[in-house]
This record gives structure tokens, sequence and C-alpha cells, in this order.
């Protein structure tokens, strides 16, 4: 027997071995892959909850969206511009190095280089300054009401092993392989085992970590699995314990099906359409001089015209909670008083648009992701009788989500008259969609304000609303901007979707995320 | 000889040039890959930084060039959705896609030829008809249908079969193997029957055609005349004389299996070279199109190269017609 054969023996063997001590394995899937695992690159949903088991922040986000300390123990304010952040004593990073404040200091510095996608978490930072191993000074340029909010996003990452690894300097993952990026070291309940693209990520609990686990994991497997319908069989012969999401056609059968649970709840991402109210002529009517959009009537007619329980029963199969606001319930600044619709009414709708000069209607191009969120195409698909009802012509354009994108974002000069978008505030603020989508003027603001609204007491209250940490004051120009934005129909909000999670019968219990993610720390197996 | 497979293989490398400039000029069309990478959050500036250091501002000539000049020295870029070197992510997926090609064209060869004989031969009788009519339906439902039935019926309600993925693997000399262990064996069943359900009704049907053709020349009649067994001539004279066909067949549908192996290979996320492709589609991973289409098309090259080249071992009147003995 030669060194091969055997070696391929005594794996077999460990395979045998490794089933039988299976107990406590969970097996998760859900659409696509990781990207990476470098913190500060692939700010997407999915990675950064994989970040997430692996590496910790100053502050850890629950799966109720509450704030709870991780690598600081407690927290205060000691003027407007400071916070005094006092670290937890006698954490070790998975390779055994402990956590100090230089730590801290050495992944601000990652964080903020031009090629981090995470700067945003950021930005309101001036300096961090060391007061001793265990105690740190954070400095914001100006006063900064979410700051908190963001600092679950700031993995704290060890300073040898990126000076050991020479993996300082963050490199998109398409340009080169990194280290950091194929690796990973935090201080977080997990250890990663291996990551094999499209097919596992393997994780392993940290035995030295220090809080207490709630979960009882031995091992936690991940395995993307692409096709939908193979992703329900999979779950309904026991390849998986969990997987998510479940097709909204199959919901109904998973949940009459023995041994599996649909666990159900709101996502934090809120469905929109957008306007072009910037050009003067409307890319769809060249010649005429004219565009519609720019008309609040027109737009308010839209959105009457909209029947949006129809849409809630029929395309979301009562898989969404319409809505009024461009953000959920959830975001930190939600209104919830303030979360009442339009009526439904075509004849309204009807007549605004005859007072606006259109009583004919007009038609104009809808362009419509087809496989970026639930039901998108079939949203848009239903949305077009409905204007029909009222004269409008809409033609639709649906095609995949990297040409939507392209088409409606600045690289092609925001080439859309009307669209549909879904927006998740990655700072859980209600801040991050008012710079993002609901203003214009100022550095870094409007990237997906795809129809360049813009209100001259929203951009400013945006500013303002940045900078406010008086609670009360603060709600008030938020409820101040909705209303102006509600008034004005900037956009129309159309609902949030619904999560849905296939559950196989070893999960006794596990927390679900309106972000739509599996943190492992929730997890328990029977 | 010598010269003809030299002559074949330049041309092959025309046939990549092609290949690789018609996949570039259609690369403009598949979406901006920027936005998968870099996420919703990032700036402009940051778009454009990581725009820059892709040069996907560049125009498409300057694109294609740059892509073939690295290319010819075996460097075929960074996939942008993988984070590591195309030629890895390849080189890994591979073995995955050869291995199921190989048990498909197995499973085809083996069960779709025996059964062309017989129903060439029974060609009026009750099991005949039977598997005629069943191949029927291998040609017409889509692969991705009988994926999931398969999945459905061996996985869910039976329970004997992986419903998905490679499982249990092992590693060979760097080449991760489905063929040593039985577990490992397994997994490779149902994506194997699916993508060779297709070849072998093609087979089945094609070796039956020509058995009924053969059956009917002269010189079966002579060979039953002399009083051969029934053996020696279907076996030794009949299905030997509809091999030439057969082999050409099987030879491109060695392509089109890899080719196909996209759809069954998303079906039951079989981590190959197909499923490696479609996801760079979705995702707009231009270096790893490029790489996969000219991977395949110099697959493709060979295979039919090697298929030209059995025909001379096959077919003695080939060779006879090269020395100037014909008759």
């Amino acid at each position: 027997m030669n060194k091969k054969t055997i070696s391929t023996i005594l794996m077999l063997a460990a395979f045998a071995a490794g089933a039988a001590a299976e107990a406590k394995t969970f097996r998760y899937s859900t659409s696509g892959d990781i990207l990476g695992l470098d913190p500060y690159t692939n700010n997407e949903g999915p990675n950064n909850t994989m970040k997430d088991n692996i590496y910790e922040g100053l502050i850890h986000r629950s799966h109720d969206l509450s704030l709870h300390p991780a690598l600081a123990t407690d927290w205060k304010q000691t003027d407007p511009l400071t916070w005094r952040f006092n670290l937890r004593k006698g954490v070790k990073f998975h390779n055994g190095n402990p956590f100090t404040a230089d730590d801290i200091l050495i992944s601000l510095d990652r964080i903020r280089m031009p090629s981090s996608a995470l700067t945003f978490a950021v930005t309101s930072i001036e300096k961090i300054v060391k007061i001793d191993d265990h105690t740190i000074d954070i400095v914001t340029k100006y006063p900064d009401p979410t700051l908190l909010l963001n600092l679950p996003l700031f993995w704290i990452m060890d300073k040898e092993w990126l000076v050991a690894n020479k993996a300082m300097d963050i490199q998109e993952g398409a340009v080169v392989s990194t280290f950091a990026n194929l690796n990973a070291n935090g201080t977080g309940p997990f250890k990663l085992v291996e990551w094999v693209p499209d097919t596992r990520t393997v994780l392993v609990p940290n035995p030295d970590w220090w809080n207490k686990p709630r979960h009882n994991l031995t091992k936690a497997i991940f395995q993307p699995i692409g096709n939908n319908s193979t992703r329900v069989a999979a779950l309904l012969s026991g390849d998986i314990d969990l997987m998510y999401p479940v097709p909204l056609q199959d919901i109904r059968r998973l949940e009459r099906t023995p041994d599996v649970t649909v666990l159900q709840g709101p996502e934090l991402r809120t469905i929109f359409l957008g306007f072009d109210q910037h050009r003067d002529e409307l890319l769809d009517m060249p010649g005429s001089g004219k565009n519609p959009f720019k008309d609040v009537r027109v737009r308010k007619a839209f959105y009457q015209a909209i029947n949006i329980q129809a849409i809630h029963r029929v395309v979301m199969r009562k898989a969404s909670k319409p809505a009024a606001l461009m953000v959920a319930e959830g975001i930190n600044g939600f209104q919830a008083d303030m979360n009442e619709r339009f009526p439904y009414d075509p004849a309204a709708a009807k007549k605004l648009l005859a007072e606006a000069g259109y009583p004919d209607g007009f038609s104009v191009t809808f362009d419509c992701p087809n496989d970026r969120y639930v039901n998108d195409e079939a949203i848009c698909l239903s949305i077009i009788p409905m204007l029909k009802r009222i004269g409008i012509d809409a033609k639709l354009n649906a095609q995949t989500k990297s040409l939507h994108f392209e088409k409606i974002s600045r690289k092609q000069g925001y080439n859309t008259s009307f669209y549909l978008l879904g927006w998740t505030p990655g700072s859980y603020d209600v801040h991050n969609p008012l710079v993002q989508l609901m203003s214009l003027d100022g550095e870094g603001q409007g990237t997906w304000n795809s129809g360049r609204y813009t209100n001259k007491r929203i951009e400013k209250l945006t500013d303002l609303i940045g900078g406010e940490i008086d609670v009360k004051k603060r709600n008030a120009m938020i409820r101040e901007a909705f209303k102006i934005h509600q008034d004005e129909v900037g956009h129309i909000p159309l609902h949030q979707q619904a999560l849905a999670w296939g559950i196989g019968k070893r999960v006794k219990e596990v927390k679900q995320r309106p972000q739509n993610d599996v943190d492992l720390r929730y997890v328990i197996m029977k | 000889m010598l010269t003809y497979i030299v002559r074949r293989l330049l041309q092959s490398v025309l046939v990549l040039i092609a290949v690789g400039f018609i996949a570039f000029s259609l690369f403009s069309y598949v979406g901006d890959p920027i936005n998968n990478m870099v996420g919703v959050e990032a700036t402009d500036a940051e778009r454009e930084w990581a725009r820059k250091t892709l040069g996907l501002d560049d125009p498409f000539p300057v694109q294609f060039a740059r892509f073939a000049a690295k290319a010819v020295q075996g460097d075929f870029g960074q996939s942008y959705r993988l984070s590591i070197p195309v030629a890895t992510a390849i080189g890994e997926r591979l073995p995955a896609t050869l291995e199921l090609v190989f048990v498909a064209a197995v499973m085809a060869l083996l069960i779709g030829v025996p059964l062309g004989v017989y129903t060439g031969l029974h060609r009026d009788g009750a099991i005949s008809r039977i598997l005629l009519t069943i191949s029927l339906i291998g040609i017409s439902l889509p692969t991705f249908l009988i994926g999931i039935l398969l999945i459905m019926v061996f996985s869910v309600w039976l329970g004997w079969l992986p419903s998905f993925g490679r499982g249990a693997t092992v590693d060979l000399w760097g080449w991760e193997s489905n063929l040593v262990s039985w577990e490992g064996f397994k997994s490779i069943i149902l994506p194997a029957v699916t993508l060779c359900l297709f070849q072998l009704t093609l087979l089945m049907r094609l070796v039956r055609a020509e058995m009924l053709e053969v059956l009917r020349t002269d010189y079966i009649k002579f060979a039953r005349a002399r009083g051969l067994t029934n053996r020696a001539v279907n076996f030794g004279h009949a299905l030997k004389n509809t091999l030439v066909p057969v082999i050409t067949i099987t030879g491109l549908q060695i392509g089109s299996l890899i080719a196909f192996a996209i759809i069954t290979e998303t079906v039951f996320q079989w981590p190959g070279m197909g499923l490696l492709f479609l996801q760079a589609i979705q995702f707009v991973d231009i270096p790893v199109m490029a790489a996969y289409l000219c991977l395949v098309a110099f697959i493709f090259v060979v295979i039919n190269l090697i298929v030209d080249i059995l025909y001379y071992a096959i077919d003695p009147r080939l060779r006879l017609d090269g020395s100037g003995h014909a008759h």
C-alpha cells in the first residue's frame, strides 16, 4: 500500500467518524455564495453576515436590531464630538493574538482606504485616540447621531496578522487575490475552516470566545444552491436544515409538509417606484418639450392608480407589507403614524391627469429588474394594466439586475423615466435613504436618486438630520422631510417584501433577522 | 497525417481568436459588473476607481487586445466574482465537469448501443415499441425538468441519493474525484443520468436506424446464406458497419455534453465549469465568460480532430484511399 492509498483510507475513515459526531452540524443554504472574506470589501447582505460570524465590531447588532456590547464593554459620550469606549479584556483573535486598542487603530486606517467598500460606516469619525490598551476615544467630525448604529459594520482585524501576511492593502477581489479575502482571523464566535467557492463554507465554534455561546452547534456548513426548486428539494430530503428564500409559490406546500416549517417575517427593504423629475423633456416624448413627471399631479395620479392591495394579494401572495414611507419599521427614525398610503382611486387619478393637461395619458418606458427582488417583474407587469386604466401606456423594460442597475445609475446618465428599485438602509437609519435616494446636492449624495428628485427643504433637513443628536429635534425634522416627500410624491413606496425561510426538523430554534440572513449565534439544534 | 493534424491545430487557433473576439463584442451588452462588486453604498468615486482599475472604461477592441495578449501567455486574468485567478477557478471546476461528462457518456454508450441493436433486430416487438416510446420522452423533455423530477423521486421521496452537490469527494493527487468511493459516486448518479438521457436516446435511435439500413444490405444476406450464426452476423458484421456514424455522433455529442452540462450543473448545484459560467453571466464576470467560451471552443476543435483521426482507425477504406489502392 502506498502512502496515497493510506491517506485516502484515513480520509474515508475520518468521513465516517465525522458522520457519527454530526448531531449538531447545521447545514444551510441560500441562492448565492459569499464573494470574499475581507471585512472591508463586498458590502452585501449575505457577505456581511458571514463576516459577522467570524469578526466582531465594538458593538453587535442582535437579531432584533438592538445594539449590544461586543468588543467594547461600555461607552459614554463625553462631549458632543467624543465617545469614550472601554474595551473588553482577555479577548483573543482566532490565531491566539490578544485584542487591544492598536487593532482598532489599524482597522480604522484600513477601512478608510479608497478601495474599501465600507468607508461609509466610519465617515463621521475624525480620529480614534488610544488612551491605554483597553480604552479609546472616538472623535467625530460633527455630532453624529448614527455613530453607534454604524459601528457593528466596523469589524476589527488583528494588527499582527495584517502585518505578518502583508494584508494591509485592500484590493478588490476582481483585481488580484489577496490574503485577507481568502482567509479570516477575527474574534467572533466562529472560526473559518474552509471556503470552497460555490460549494461550501465550513465554520466551527471558537472555543475561546469571550461570551457564553447561545448556539449549540459543533459545525456549520453553508452551501449555496442557485436553483430554487433544487433548494426546496434539498430541504425536503433533509440534505440541508435551513434554506431561504422559499419561492412564494412553494410556501403553502412546505407548510403542509410534516417536519418542515416556514418562518415568515417582514424585511427591511422597501420596494418603490421613481420618476425622472430632472429632464425638461421626457426620454419617451422626444420633440414635445415636456416632462409630465415634473408635475406633482401626474406623480400623484400614478400613485393613486396603483392597487397595492391587489399586488399584495395576487402578486405577492400576501407575503408583503404595503408601505407609504421610504423606510421600513425597525429602521431608526421610522414614523409609524405616517405610514399611510394615498387611497387607491383610479377616477381621482384620471382627473388629476386631466388637470395636469394629459387627459389622454402618455406613454413611458418602465424599467424593471427581473432577478433582484421577490417577483419584481411580476409586480411591474401588474402595474402596467393599472396605469392603462388611467390612460398611461407603460412599456415594460424588464432585464437582469446588472443591466437594470447600469441603466438607471449615473454610469448611463440616469437613463430612465420611470423605474422600480428596492433599498435597505445600510446604517439602519433614515438618514441613509435621505442621502442616497431623496436628495442630490452634496458630496456622495443621491447615488441612487435616479429620477433626481430634489426639494430645497429636504436637502437642508438631510444635512441637519445627519448632525442632530437630540432625538426629539431629529424626529421632528425627519417627520417634516417625510411629509414633504409624501405630499410631493417624490417616489411611490410600494411595499416591504416578506422573508420566508424553510426550516427542517433538526432545527430547534433560529432567529430570523429582518436583513434576511442567518446569524449562527442564534441557531439551536435539537 | 501529421501535416493534417498540424493544419487542423492551426485552424483551431483561428477559431479561438474568432470566438474570443465575438465573445468580447457581446460583453458590452451583459451589463455593468461594478455594482455587483462594490455594493450599493459605494460612492461614485469608489465606482469610478474600480472601473478604472479593471480597465472597463476602455473601448472593447482595447479590452480584447489586452485579454488576447495575456491569454496567449496563459493568463486569463482574475475572476470578478470569486476573487481568484480564472485559470485556478476553471482548474478547480474542470474535474467535476469532466467526470460528469465521462460518466454520462459511458452510460449513454453502454445502454444506448445495446438498446439500439435490440430495437433494430426486433423492430416490431412489443418491448421495442415501448423502448421507442420512452425514448421520445427522453428526447423531448427539457433537462432541467428531468433533473427536478429525478431529485423529487430519488432524493425527496425515496431518500436514496443526495439532492445536490458533489458530496464526499476524494482527493486523488490534486484531482477531486467522485468515482473512487461509493459515497462520492452516489452524488454523481442523478446528474449523470439527467445529462445522458438525451444522448442515450439519440444513440439508441441512431444505432437502430443504422442497423435497419445495414441489415438490408447484400453482404448481410450473403453472410446469412453462408450459415453464419446470428451473433456473428448481427455483431461481427452489422454492428461494426454502423459504427462510423455512431462514433461521429458520440464524439460531437461529448462536446455538447460539456455544453449541456451548464443546465444539469445548475439544477444539481454541481460545481463544474457550466455552473461557473452561468454564475459568471449573472454576475457579469467577464474574464470567466471569455475563458470558458474559448476553452469550450478549444474542446470542440480537439474532439472534432480526434473523431477525424478515429475514422482512419475504423474505416479501412480511408486508409486505402490515401495509398491509391481504392477499388
